[in-house]
């Protein structure tokens, strides 16, 4: 019965040189406007060279500004599935994430009690690293399952915002189970991540002459293996999606779940999966989001979880390519507020305001292009 | 009629009927005072009194009696009461205060549909209107926070208070409607998130608006605020020796201001309260009404859309702009932390909890998270704190009640309870409370006509269902 067979090759290749596409693109048109207003303003500034400034700092911002917009990514991956299913923004994603850094963190920290953790680098770190990464998709895939069976399933065919409250309900009782069990079993309601296998060793990239100094690009271990993971869930969930016969279901589901039902697929399971999947990609993104700031907090959900909402409208929800292409633009804006609007106003605006960017962006983006900047058909509906 | 009306009522308002009905009522309101006056800290009696009040909602009586009972029992009985224990004061302008903000969230979600979750923003603005003009941080604007002396004079008198009440209702509006205009388009979730968002702007904006110019004193938050004149007759050393015979204790000024505050915010709420049944019941209102149940609908049926979700957000977020500057004389000191998203969720909750569109529902509603958030939770912490120290057991578990880690504090846990009320809300009476008569016909069908759709496993919405 199947029509066409997808092309495996081709269905890895596609979505990792569109990711490439999107972040050159992205990166250039950023660090373009950035410097051509350093260049314009420079004037302002009598006591350091505004230009030279800019340029000096550019390359270490690009990099944090892609890894930032890894890491919304694959958050915001896990929004775009539900929502391209169910049309519901699982506003307790947030909290998957969180739970999947503190499944990732304890685990670790387990294996650091039974003095496993190994001091340098080695195939055992990476080992290690990817059972913390199991570990968080294992937990928050099933807090995610168990979620959707008690809170949402049953408010289905409810009016629209009935669902939504009792997805802010499962948000802040979520955050405060967290916060409760960490207080009760460690005193203190957050956790560090345990620093092992050497990963925040700096690799230089290259070195940079100017003037008279020499300016070095280094990029940490876990910098690139936040890139490496999130490349390679994009990857995987798109093929998963466009080139199997789960998702083909899905995709029948999310087109009409009626028919689809007709059809003989089981849709509530099919459901069950996609928030399975949502959620343990929101679960790998929680643990590698702990592993770069290295710290886990019953809190850590919220201003991510908004953010990569952000991202994925900002693609345009329901498309998971959408997703990546949003959270990179989104990591990469914050990063550039972050370092650049205090020197750009002489101090008067912080970096404080680089949470306002990414909503501003939000209202302009829906105002303006409703569907994103991938999406086709226009996703807003009642 | 009142045949029809006699059979819906509930088994406890049948007790209420008639005259006994009325001696009933009257009992339990004098034994909470006098259970109150016996014993001024007693949760359980604050809450009977609470309780009571409830009671006098649903008696079936007549309009006046009620209105007399629940006008004696609030002007006369509770402040009274106040005398012997100022919390009392405090509890009833915090309710008051949560209630009316409840009311003015319930315009925007309740009536005109449209779900805002950042609705502290225009309680933040009122607040800090009269923050910055009521306290001396006009003066400091080009200083650092923390650099600055307090000194003795204000830029404005205190009496501007009331210019300000009105400056705040006006400011909030115009943020609503500034809010509005961008949001216009968007619809159910979309909106939600970006109202969210907006919320969180602002708050933003309050933490870091001390520089360039120092607008709102960053984190540390602007204190003194003016609090407004009281009429000097009653702050006379006779009155106070008089209201002090009364309590059995000394009363000094912060008694009388927490008096004034109870009655001010009462008189807010009151006129919230008429001014949401009379919009309700108005053109405006149908016109919520049908762009929340349709809003293709409603605009084919012309009703003006971009006009009438204007209205909603401004007229919500006015009362909430009007309490805000009531607040901040209240506390005399604002900063950022009190507009949380804890804080609009939790004035959700109340409308959520009473019933979307049911202003009696939403008091209620503000009622029973209030005492939860600044009593209950309370309590309950200071009593597990005070076990903790004994040297008993947990009964039936056998653990001393000592080894409970400290950590495990109830009135750290808001945001469990909210959460947890929310779905349980959400999952059974998504009504609430009291729900409106329309969500109730809306949401619980009755149960001869058809049987509940979500029964099928299938999740299949019954208009798909095929015809055989």
């Amino acid at each position: 019965m199947r029509l066409h067979r997808p092309n495996l090759l081709l269905e890895v290749l596609r979505p990792l040189g569109q990711l490439l596409v999107f972040i050159l693109g992205a990166s250039a048109v950023i660090s373009v406007i950035t410097v051509l207003t350093a260049f314009l303003i420079r004037g302002t500034r009598t006591d350091m060279d505004l230009l030279q400034i800019t340029l000096i700092l550019l390359p270490q911002v690009l990099i944090d500004g892609i890894v930032l917009g890894f890491m919304y990514a694959t958050i915001a991956l896990g929004y775009t599935m539900v929502y391209g299913v169910l049309e519901f923004i699982n506003f307790a994603h947030g909290e998957f994430f969180m739970f999947g850094a503190f499944a990732g963190v304890e685990f670790l920290v387990w294996m650091q009690g039974q003095g496993w953790l190994p001091e340098g680098q080695g195939w055992l770190a990476y080992l290690l690293l990817a059972g913390a990464v199991g570990v968080g998709m294992l937990i928050s895939g099933s807090i995610s399952v168990s979620t959707e069976r008690i809170a949402y399933r049953p408010l289905r065919g409810a009016p629209r915002l009935v669902p939504l409250i009792s997805a802010i309900g499962v948000s802040f009782l979520l955050q405060d189970v967290m916060r409760f069990y960490q207080s009760t079993a460690n005193g203190a309601f957050y956790r560090t991540f345990p620093t092992f296998g050497g990963f925040s060793e700096r690799i230089t990239l290259f070195a940079l002459p100017l003037d008279d100094r020499e300016i070095t690009i280094a990029i940490q271990m876990t910098s690139i293996l936040i890139i490496v993971v999130g490349s390679v869930m994009l990857v995987g969930l798109n093929y998963l999606v466009n080139a199997t016969r789960l998702g083909r279901a899905i995709r029948s589901v999310a087109q009409d779940r009626n028919t689809a039902y007709l059809m003989g697929v089981d849709v509530n399971r099919i459901i069950a999966v996609t928030f399975l999947i949502g959620g343990a990609l929101g679960g790998a993104a929680g643990v590698l989001w702990s592993f770069r700031f290295t710290r886990a907090d019953p809190y850590m959900g919220f201003f991510p979880g908004l953010k990569a909402f952000t991202a994925a409208v900002l693609g345009g929800i329901g498309s998971i390519v959408g997703a990546m292409l949003g959270g990179m633009v989104l990591g990469l804006l914050e990063s550039f507020a972050a370092a650049y609007l205090t020197i750009f106003t002489r101090g008067a605006f912080g970096a404080e305001y680089k949470d306002i960017f990414a909503f501003a962006i939000l209202i302009l983006i829906l105002i303006f292009r409703p569907s994103g900047l991938l999406g086709g058909k226009t996703t807003q509906k009642a | 009629m009142s045949v029809a009306r006699h059979s819906q009522l509930s088994p406890l308002q049948r007790l209420l009927q008639g005259t006994p009905g009325l001696w009933i009522v009257l009992a339990v309101a004098a034994g909470a005072s006098y259970g109150f006056v016996q014993s001024p800290r007693s949760l359980p009696v604050r809450l009977l009194l609470i309780f009571s009040l409830l009671l006098i909602y649903f008696m079936p009586q007549k309009g006046w009696v009620k209105l007399l009972y629940g006008g004696g029992m609030l002007l006369i009985v509770l402040p009274y009461l106040g005398l012997f224990n100022p919390f009392l004061m405090e509890l009833g302008f915090q309710i008051a205060a949560f209630a009316t903000l409840a009311i003015g969230l319930n315009i925007v979600v309740g009536f005109a549909g449209l779900l805002d979750l950042g609705y502290v923003a225009f309680f933040a603005v009122g607040a800090y209107l009269w923050a910055f003009f009521g306290s001396q941080q006009l003066w400091h604007t080009d200083e650092a926070p923390g650099t600055f002396t307090i000194f003795a004079t204000f830029p404005f008198p205190a009496w501007w208070f009331w210019i300000f009440l009105g400056v705040g209702v006006v400011g909030a509006a115009f943020t609503g409607v500034l809010l509005g205009f961008p949001v216009l388009r968007l619809r159910g979730d979309y909106l939600a998130i970006v109202t969210l968002g907006f919320g969180e702007v602002i708050r933003v904006m309050a933490n870091n608006l001390d520089k360039p110019i120092n607008l709102t004193n960053g984190p540390q938050g602007i204190t003194p605020i003016q609090r407004p004149p009281i009429p000097s007759f009653f702050t006379s050393p006779e009155i106070l020796e008089q209201l002090g015979q009364l309590a059995g204790r000394p009363v000094g000024l912060n008694d009388l201001y927490g008096f004034f505050f109870y009655f001010m915010a009462v008189a807010i709420l009151v006129l919230a309260i008429f001014l949401a049944l009379r919009l309700d019941n108005s053109k405006l209102g149908r016109a919520w009404t049908a762009i929340r149940e349709d809003d293709v609908a409603a605009v084919a049926m012309g009703v003006p859309l971009r006009r009438t979700k204007l209205a909603a957000f401004a007229i919500g977020a006015s009362f909430s702009g009007a309490m805000g500057v009531l607040y901040a004389a209240n506390r005399t000191f604002v900063s950022p932390e009190t507009f949380s998203l804890t804080v609009s969720i939790s004035i959700l909750v109340m409308v959520i909890l009473g019933g979307l569109g049911s202003i009696a529902g939403v008091v209620l509603g503000a009622a029973i998270v209030t005492m939860l958030n600044i009593d209950i939770l309370q309590t309950l912490s200071l009593q597990l704190s005070s076990l903790r120290q004994g040297s008993g057991t947990i009964p039936l578990l056998g653990i001393p009640w000592a080894s409970l880690p400290t950590q495990l504090d109830p009135a750290r846990y808001q945001r469990l309870f909210f959460g947890l009320l929310l779905i349980v809300m959400m999952i059974f009476r998504p009504e609430g409370i009291i729900p409106s008569q329309r969500r109730r016909l809306e949401l619980h069908e009755e149960p001869a006509q058809e049987p509940p759709a979500a029964q099928i496993e299938g999740e299949i919405e019954p208009d798909h269902k095929l015809e055989s």
